[in-house]
């Protein structure tokens, strides 16, 4: 059965390319092997095909030869069906060779597999093992991923439910996708938030259930200026580092601390910051940050290891912290 | 829909192949059975099915022919008459967007990728899919660009010369640099970030290491040794997996505590409603555990196992006395 379809689809797929007129739907069942005798049947049957061909992105067109004719036909041109010239030197296709390797059991490894091997068809010797020792890899774990790049793709507006950050439950989004982006690692979607009136970025990881079409394909405009990319850093980006702070960091600890330092030297044992106890000890660092409540968390991971003297609100962050994990 | 593509065992997977395998010959002029077959992913028996379905394919009208004409014959193949089926298809939407978009991807990545040859065949990809790349202009992959451009052209450098490395690396969950010597096995880019993937002769054992957690690197002029036991991380399947004998965690957290079930690889969620989570980690180290709930204060609370709960009440303490 399958073994006949195949044979049915490709004769109707060189017929369609070796014609240059229209082929009415009569020429075509006297052409092509396979159909049913009874018109209805034969009708049916070609209207799957055509749809299956259309899947597959074969050009199918339809018109007529000339003024007049009351019947429509079919053809595929050949400019539309073919893959335009492409070489590739070696060390493009090894690099095309190590591009179709990073889907690999994504949601577009079919695709990217689907593609080089038309790559391949078209005279490119693309190996697929390249570059030993280089192994780049894009995971799409999110469910939520392969219905969104299809809305992005077809231009249609979508609906789910969303956790956002400090919400206690979900809600409801219809959102205007313009653009998918990886971000280290996570996926962001960035579009037209319909509920809030303006542009949002949603994280996949916190699509909580299935992502539902809102509109028909081709009903979402992408702003002119738009600019995914800008959107999902600016939304994600932490400030640049406007204040510093004064630490004591215990020697031969905190060292995720002392790779962003601006200052380090050992603890004075005398003056106004000395502790006769700490001398040998400590170090006293200085280090740039923005964010107050990240960085005393971050701090706070230090545990007995690194005390902030300034400034005050950094200091009483960390305390409120470990005041918090002591219960 | 061709993200569906070269689904096997369908018509129209079956189609798609037989499409690519016509220019795929015919751009070679002469090309041998079995190279074929390993090309497109099949045995040569089903190649052969595939050559005699292309072979047998008649249009009958006016007047019978038969388009194709090929022969495989002395196990090479040619086509004499490939009628219409010439050059492959055009490359569609989901194709042309996953190539490109992984090819963006690459030029992202600091170091010594071949940058020339990534913009070369972008651009001739871009050109030769048309309308079919415009949509990949809407995805976008953003690397984590913190590790030092040199760190990788290092390692890279290591990798290609098979050479030993002495590391001097940071551990974050003890708070630890170390000291070690490894021998490379392979440049992993995962979750946006760059990894080195090494035969650590300390630990004796394969590990990861993050490139923007290597302190400082030398490529020692000695030949690297990866013993042959040493089995490669299967990076498709996450990098983080709980060994037999891990502990088990369990930890509550409060609604802004919740991106621990989003950072870290937590073998079971339960939603206690409110926003609050309970998670259940396996590790075989419990210091990061610790470091994390000073981190989440009252945000989150180690509720099992019951010691490690109180080495954070100690901990917490500890710190706390610094500030008295």
């Amino acid at each position: 059965m399958s073994k006949q379809k195949t044979e049915r689809l490709l004769s109707l797929v060189v017929c369609l390319l070796s014609t240059g007129r229209y082929l009415t739907a009569g020429q075509i069942r006297a052409a092509v092997p396979g159909y049913p005798e009874a018109f209805e049947a034969f009708k049916r049957m070609f209207e799957r095909d055509k749809d299956e061909l259309r899947e597959l992105g074969i050009p199918l067109e339809t018109g007529v030869n000339a003024h007049g004719d009351e019947e429509v036909g079919y053809r595929i041109s050949r400019q539309a069906y073919e893959l335009p010239e492409i070489m590739l030197e070696p060390d493009e296709a090894a690099v095309l060779g190590l591009a179709a390797r990073v889907w690999q059991r994504a949601e577009l490894a079919g695709a990217a597999a689907g593609g080089l091997l038309k790559l391949r068809a078209a005279g490119i010797d693309a190996e697929e093992t390249t570059q030993p020792g280089i192994e780049p890899r894009l995971r799409t774990g999110e469910a939520a991923f392969g219905p969104l790049w299809r809305a992005v793709r077809d231009r249609r507006p979508v609906s789910f439910s969303y956790q956002a950050a400090g919400r206690a439950a979900p809600q409801a989004r219809t959102l205007e996708p313009w653009g998918v982006v990886n971000r280290h690692g996570r996926w962001y979607v960035v579009g037209f938030d319909r509920d809030r009136g303006e542009e949002r970025v949603f994280r996949l990881s916190r699509i909580d259930g299935p992502v539902a079409f809102a509109g028909p394909p081709g009903s979402v405009v992408v702003p002119a200026g738009a600019d995914v990319h800008k959107s999902v850093s600016a939304w994600d980006n932490a400030p640049p580092a406007v204040r510093t702070a004064e630490l004591r960091i215990r020697r031969g600890a905190g060292h995720g601390l002392r790779r962003r330092a601006s200052s380090e030297r050992p603890h004075p044992a005398a003056g106004p910051q000395g502790r006769e106890a700490d001398a040998g000890l400590w170090d006293l660092v200085h280090t740039p940050f923005s964010d107050t409540g990240w960085y005393a968390d971050y701090i706070a991971s230090f545990g007995a290891d690194v005390v902030v003297l300034e400034p005050v609100d950094l200091r009483d962050a960390v305390i409120r912290r470990l005041k918090g994990a002591l219960a | 829909m061709t993200s569906r593509a070269g689904r096997a065992g369908t018509a129209t997977g079956r189609l798609q192949r037989l499409l690519a395998l016509v220019p795929y010959v015919v751009s070679r002029q002469v090309v041998g059975l079995a190279e074929t077959a390993a090309a497109f992913g099949i045995s040569e028996g089903d190649l052969v099915d595939d050559l005699n379905m292309l072979w047998c394919v008649e249009l009958r009208s006016p007047d019978p022919y038969c388009p194709i004409d090929l022969s495989y014959e002395g196990g090479e193949i040619t086509v004499t008459e490939a009628e219409s089926i010439g050059r492959p298809l055009r490359l569609g939407t989901d194709e042309a967007s996953a190539l490109l978009v992984a090819l963006r991807m690459l030029a992202e990545l600091p170091g010594p990728q071949d940058r020339s040859a990534l913009r070369r065949t972008i651009a001739k990809l871009e050109s030769a899919a048309g309308d079919a790349g415009a949509a990949s202009a809407q995805v976008a992959v953003q690397m984590d660009g913190r590790a030092p451009a040199d760190v990788q052209a290092q390692v890279a450098d290591a990798l290609r010369r098979r050479k030993r490395l002495h590391l001097s690396y940071y551990v974050p969950g003890r708070d630890e640099a170390t000291e070690r010597d490894a021998d490379p096995m392979r440049l992993l880019v995962l979750e946006g970030r760059a990894y080195l993937e090494a035969w650590c002769r300390r630990a004796e054992a394969v590990r990861l290491f993050r490139l923007d957690r290597v302190l400082a690197l030398t490529v020692l002029d000695v030949a690297a040794e990866v013993p042959d036991e040493a089995e490669q991380v299967d990076v498709d399947s996450g990098l983080f997996r709980p060994a037999a004998g891990d502990l088990r965690v369990e930890i509550e957290l409060s609604d802004a505590g919740r991106w621990v079930a989003e950072y870290y690889p937590c073998e079971q969620v339960t939603d206690l409603g409110d926003g609050r989570l309970h998670v259940v980690l396996r590790t075989p180290d419990t210091r990061w555990v610790r470091r994390l709930a000073l981190r989440l204060g009252e945000d989150g609370r180690v509720v099992a196992p019951a010691e490690l709960a109180e080495q954070v009440s100690q901990d917490a303490a500890a710190a706390l006395a610094q500030y008295s």
